[in-house]
């Protein structure tokens, strides 16, 4: 856990002083709608179809339970008793008055959690690896950099007003959890032959109506030279992105406008100006940074405990711990994956009495912190094992032991027309009927891994093109039309799905999507080949037929 | 349009002239960039002050040589959601070393006076009577800074190794 200093507390209090002015004004009509707007994005608050939305930072998805508490708070005083964990690690409320704003942030500010730069065109909440710190094979733990770039990137004075939105994510293991390829910049944390710490920089990733996978720009940036390295790519954008067309506006369309060799060439010229400025971090920063992220005291515990071989006797126990527990780093210890996708819910979704016994049951099991994850489920990163079976039946009798983390009813969708005014079509209630169609736990495991991502709008929040099977929803003569693509994915292999053909109505998508799970068991080589391996293997074409012969 | 400069409402003693104004016989004399660059040696023998209008579209490094004979550059910010003339102002500030009066121009609203100070701008032709009447107050709404830029104030990060270095000596 990264605990605040003095500095850090003052800045998110005169943070909080500063919206309540700006609020204050706007009531007043001091501020007309247009002038607020700006300055409302810059703290996360969206005007959605029914109310104002308020969307709160969890940077690099690390909480703390008084933290997690706090949120639980806000969703119960300030809004309707829940809250939506997003594809960021940010949580929104969809509820909120204006007016309660400044108090709702008040109460987080005392626990350290803010909502700058939760929206606008900033740069936004810095993410990372939702098992950082305790992921086995782990290089080092991405979060002291990605908190030094938090702090770097919060009320910027030259890039707070970019041409558009702007998102870092930070992953230390091969494995990317972080999705950082579909970034603006993703930054892969390795060594270079010296041992020394750096990053392999990635620029241009991103979704929406254009969707580009990042491309490497640097091999190897040394972590002293990170923030002038950012510092670099964000001039070169903050001058040259597009600013007449809000579609064109991200970086992404200016590396592909430019290419990624003159664009790379325009920041390394910049870079060579400002790389042996203040910008340099010298190790005694870092170790300051490192001093205030606390770890667990671990304990000596054995690989297999008496109360795991005792538990493994009842099935269902047994079906969420293949399913929702992970190998820790430390042995004796286990990563917990809490997943936030019951069936019949709304994806990501968690009451404010779901929060709070989750954040006693950390203090219990997990040393008191909590991680969310881009799949917006949410996990406890320190549990021995021999606490796993009264885990599991604690985390049960709270709905919050569904075994379905990485499987189809694992579904990542965005708020959708039941929320949000850029939706043109409905995301929660696809994803609500495809998790009752593939309800049952032995046909979700026989399918095997599977992430099915759904979008609302060509804006993508539910990342459709890197799902396995991916769900657009989109406005055709004033009915909801879907198109669905496979073979995306988001890992460090990420690709963009493709279409498989014609877009189907409402009522017809959960049927295409049974019809494309049937394709794939059809025509899988064996029962480990998973879904993205044989699209993979054999393109879109033989989906293609199967699903449409008979439409 | 209220001008806040020295941290006070001021009186504006530049004019600004179109591309095709006629010269005034006298008087400090603003004008557009491209005018600036045409007709350089000829405004710079005048015995007034010479300011520049530089918008955010063109490169700064241009009037990078004018800068030790002009008393003004006015950079534009023609929405405030348009931040480019930020860059602008940190580069002539922290790259070029301009020391002359670096002013905001266009839609210039109090809550941008923090950033726009620590950019390097020191003049502000700010939208509202207001927001010009409350900048000192507003100009001191933050205490802590976590980026290094060329107004000299202490960052987070080196107010912090400070503090650890006094805590070491006490101990």
């Amino acid at each position: 856990m990264y605990a605040y200093d003095e500095i850090d507390r003052t800045l998110v209090n005169e943070r909080v002083s500063e919206f309540r002015d700006q609020v204050k004004r706007r009531l007043s009509g001091e501020l007309t709608e247009d002038e607020f707007k700006i300055l409302r994005l810059q703290n996360g608050v969206y005007l959605q179809l029914h109310a104002y939305m308020f969307r709160v930072a969890i940077p690099y998805g690390t909480l703390a339970t008084n933290q997690l508490r706090a949120l639980a708070h806000v969703a119960r005083k300030y809004d309707r008793g829940y809250g939506h964990f997003t594809t960021r690690q940010n949580i929104q409320f969809n509820w909120i008055k204006l007016a309660e704003l400044p108090d709702a942030l008040e109460d987080l500010a005392k626990v350290g959690i803010h909502a700058m730069q939760t929206s606008g065109n900033n740069m936004r909440n810095v993410t990372s690896d939702q098992w950082a710190g305790v992921a086995p094979g782990e290089i080092e733990d991405p979060r002291i950099w990605s908190e030094l770039i938090r702090q770097h990137t919060t009320l910027h004075p030259e890039f707070s007003f970019l041409p558009r939105k702007f998102k870092i994510a930070i992953t230390a293991s091969d494995h990317d959890r972080a999705a950082i390829k579909i970034h603006d910049i993703g930054l892969r944390l390795i060594k270079n032959e010296k041992g020394e710490t750096g990053f392999e920089v990635l620029v241009g990733g991103g979704l929406g109506r254009t969707p580009f996978i990042a491309k490497t720009i640097k091999h190897f940036v040394h972590g002293r030279d990170i923030l002038s390295y950012i510092e670099a790519i964000l001039r070169v954008y903050n001058q040259y992105g597009r600013r007449d067309n809000i579609y064109k506006a991200r970086i992404k369309i200016l590396v592909h406008e430019l290419g990624i060799e003159k664009f790379s060439r325009e920041v390394e010229e910049e870079w060579q100006h400002i790389r042996n400025s203040s910008l340099q971090i010298d190790d005694e920063v870092i170790e300051d940074i490192r001093s205030r992220f606390t770890y667990p005291a671990y304990e000596k515990l054995p690989h297999m405990p008496d109360e795991l071989r005792q538990a493994a006797a009842d099935p269902e126990f047994e079906a969420w711990r293949k399913n929702s527990v992970a190998p820790h780093k430390v042995q004796g210890y286990s990563i917990v994956t809490i997943s936030l996708k019951p069936i019949g819910a709304p994806p990501g979704d968690a009451t404010a009495e779901q929060m709070d016994a989750l954040a006693d049951l950390a203090d219990k099991y997990s040393f008191g912190e909590i991680r969310v994850g881009h799949e917006q489920n949410l996990a406890l990163p320190h549990v021995a094992k021999r606490d796993l079976p009264a885990l599991w039946k604690a985390l049960d009798k709270l709905g919050l032991a569904t075994p379905n983390v990485n499987l189809i009813t694992d579904i990542i969708a965005c708020p959708g027309l039941d929320y949000c005014s850029l939706a043109n079509a409905r995301s929660i209630p696809i994803a609500q009927e495809l998790t009752r169609r593939f309800a049952n736990h032995e046909l979700a495991n026989l399918i095997g891994r599977l992430h099915i991502n759904i979008s609302g709008c060509i804006n993508a929040c539910g990342h459709h093109h890197v799902g396995h099977i991916g769900i657009l929803g989109v406005e055709k003569n004033g009915e909801e039309v879907y198109q669905i693509t496979i073979g995306g994915r988001a890992d460090e292999n990420a690709a963009l799905g493709t279409l498989i053909g014609p877009g189907v109505k409402f009522d017809e998508v959960a049927d295409v999507i049974e019809d494309v799970v049937e394709a794939y068991l059809a025509l899988r080589k064996r029962p480990e080949e998973l879904f993205m391996d044989t699209v993979k293997r054999l393109g879109v074409e033989p989906f293609k037929e199967r699903v449409y012969a008979t439409r | 349009m209220p001008l806040v400069n020295g941290g006070k409402i001021a009186d504006d003693s530049f004019v600004k002239l179109a591309v095709d104004t006629p010269l005034p016989e006298g008087g400090d004399i603003l004008v557009p960039a491209e005018r600036f660059i045409g007709e350089a040696d000829a405004l710079l023998k005048r015995s007034v002050k010479i300011g520049v209008i530089w918008p955010n579209n063109r490169d700064i490094a241009e009037i990078a040589p004018y800068l030790g004979k002009i008393a003004a550059v006015a950079l534009v910010f023609p929405t405030f959601r348009d931040g480019r003339a930020y860059s602008q102002a940190r580069l002539l500030r922290e790259r070029y070393n301009y020391r002359g009066e670096l002013r905001a121009t266009g839609q210039v609203l109090r809550d941008q006076f923090v950033f726009m100070l620590r950019a390097g701008f020191d003049s502000f032709e700010v939208k509202k009577q207001a927001d010009a009447e409350a900048f000192m107050q507003t100009a001191k709404r933050y205490s802590v800074f976590y980026q290094p830029t060329g107004d000299g104030r202490i960052t987070a990060l080196h107010r912090r190794m400070q503090l650890r270095h006094s805590e070491g000596v006490g101990t």
